[in-house]
């Protein structure tokens, strides 16, 4: 396993050039460019917001420097209030090349695509040029989300995922887990395994702010194909998301764009912090995938049971189908059937196995199928979030 | 196993179909031999003993709701007869595991 070595130590799985829109206004530009690129790595993330938004800002930055990215061009409109500056000197800062394009003062549509079009092409010669170096398991961030899950995700791919993870973090990689809203319920046995009590405490409050949070909305984080997957409530969902965090203790809380400071098993808060104010917490899959990328997460670990087909701009996604059915009808968008499971035909450390030795054969540059058909959601929206407190990383510098 | 239902674990109320349980379908549970009432699709449950209505329905041997009414063994259990502890759930047409998703 090799990967591209950035400034900051950190070893990159793939060497994407990004085009970032700052404002929604600048969106259809920044597609443009991207479009001219049709088949390359180069891939469109972006801000809809004209309002400024600490959250999001540290988000496009943190996304901005991670190490599957070796370069970023900024698309503005010109009058929103995202600070370009600060963000492309972040990236400057990171080592790696930046350019910002205004489309107010770059002559509009047909020129600022010209324009992207001819700086993407020469960064991407540019980073070719970036070395690769050998890249262990311990240097891999793998998060794990699900989305779609049905009554099956419990027992066949989420232990799965979880199985998996007990195998990665054995060997030193850093696993995040996530969606607290999706723990209600979990909370006495989840703070049983954090590694310090006051921890423990912590994880508990992640989770009763969540419920306090989807309580206040009105709707807890369940969807109404959850119910038609024999889900009934969404502590028996909680549950079955659980396993994804297999048996490992718990190491520590980060929120999103926080970093795991080393190995081990960490639990995103992903609920923002404070009275309700801009909505859903998150409002689809993709943007608990792009809160695990901006944590650094190399690659995602996707299980669904109803039926998923995203991937995700910036690192690759793992699709592990936990129901046979869904998988015969959906073959072509899953990495790992899972329903096997189900189906009695292999055990669950089997297919822990495959996912653990698929997590490495990605890093290792094998393409997922998500990858190979073309995808590369992203959403990005609103929220904040207070700094995490000092019993969420015991033991950190 | 018991049929096509799984016992998750040995404190549950519930047992989870592995595969669609057709209609008619002959099961024993401690209860007695009985016949499903109607097709469980699969990963939908149904009781493993009478359960009363108040009672804490118990799947990998922890709650996942209240019983809204009394449910006899091998009824389907799911949201029209068991609720959250915390927030509703949120379901259409299709919560049956049956009918279309999509209103006429």
């Amino acid at each position: 396993m090799k990967g591209w070595l950035r400034a900051d130590g950190r070893k990159g799985i793939r060497n994407t050039v990004v085009v970032a829109y700052l404002v929604e206004c600048a969106h259809f530009v920044a597609s443009e460019i991207v479009a001219g690129f049709r088949g390359q790595d180069v891939q469109l993330i972006g801000f809809p917001g004209c309002f400024p938004n600490d959250y999001a800002a540290r988000m496009m930055e943190r996304l901005c420097t991670h190490p599957n990215v070796g370069a970023v061009l900024f698309v503005s409109l010109g009058c929103e209030s995202f600070d370009k500056v600060r963000a492309a000197n972040a990236v400057d800062a990171s080592g790696r090349p930046v350019k910002t394009l205004v489309i107010q003062k770059s002559g509009g549509t047909r020129s600022t695509v010209q324009a992207g079009h001819d700086w993407v092409a020469g960064a991407l010669t540019q980073i070719a040029d970036v070395p690769r170096v050998p890249m262990a398991v311990s240097d891999l961030i793998i998060g794990t989300v699900c989305g779609g899950s049905d009554g099956t995700s419990g027992i066949s791919g989420n232990p799965a995922a979880g199985r998996a993870f007990d195998l990665l973090v054995a060997e030193g990689a850093a696993c995040i887990f996530e969606e607290t809203g999706e723990l209600i319920g979990c909370e006495d046995i989840m703070a049983a395994r954090a590694i310090t009590p006051e921890l423990g405490q912590a994880l508990r409050d992640s989770v009763q702010k969540a419920e306090r949070y989807y309580a206040t909305l009105g709707y807890g984080s369940f969807a109404a194909g959850n119910a038609a997957g024999g889900l009934s409530t969404i502590e028996e969902k909680s549950l079955g998301a659980y396993c994804k965090s297999g048996d490992s203790p718990i190491s520590g809380l980060i929120k999103p764009g926080d970093i795991p400071p080393r190995g081990g098993l960490y639990l995103m808060d992903v609920v923002p912090d404070g009275e309700v104010r801009f909505g859903f917490p998150n409002i689809s899959d993709n943007a608990e995938i792009v809160e695990m990328i901006a944590s650094g997460a190399h690659l995602t670990l996707f299980v669904t049971g109803r039926g998923s087909v995203v991937g995700s701009a910036i690192s690759p996604v793992i699709k592990i189908c936990a129901n046979p059915d869904t998988y015969r009808a959906l073959a072509e968008d899953m990495d790992v059937n899972a329903g096997d499971i189900i189906e009695g035909l292999r055990s669950l450390e089997e297919v822990g196995r495959e996912i653990r030795d698929l997590v490495l054969a990605v890093a290792a540059g094998g393409r997922t199928r998500s990858e190979d058909l073309g995808h590369r959601e992203f959403i990005l929206t609103y929220k904040s979030f207070e700094p995490i407190g000092p019993a969420c990383l015991p033991g950190a510098a | 196993m018991i049929g096509p239902f799984l016992l998750l674990h040995p404190a549950d109320t519930v047992l989870v179909a592995r595969t669609n349980a057709p209609e008619g379908l002959e099961i024993t549970l401690d209860s007695g031999p009985l016949r499903l009432a109607r097709v469980i699709p699969m990963a939908h449950k149904i009781a493993r003993h009478a359960i009363a209505v108040g009672d804490t329905v118990l799947k990998y041997g922890l709650p996942i709701g209240i019983a809204t009414e009394d449910i006899a063994p091998g009824a389907h259990v799911h949201i029209h007869n068991i609720r959250s502890a915390y927030t509703a759930t949120h379901a259409l047409q299709d919560a049956d595991g049956i009918s279309a998703g999509v209103s006429r």
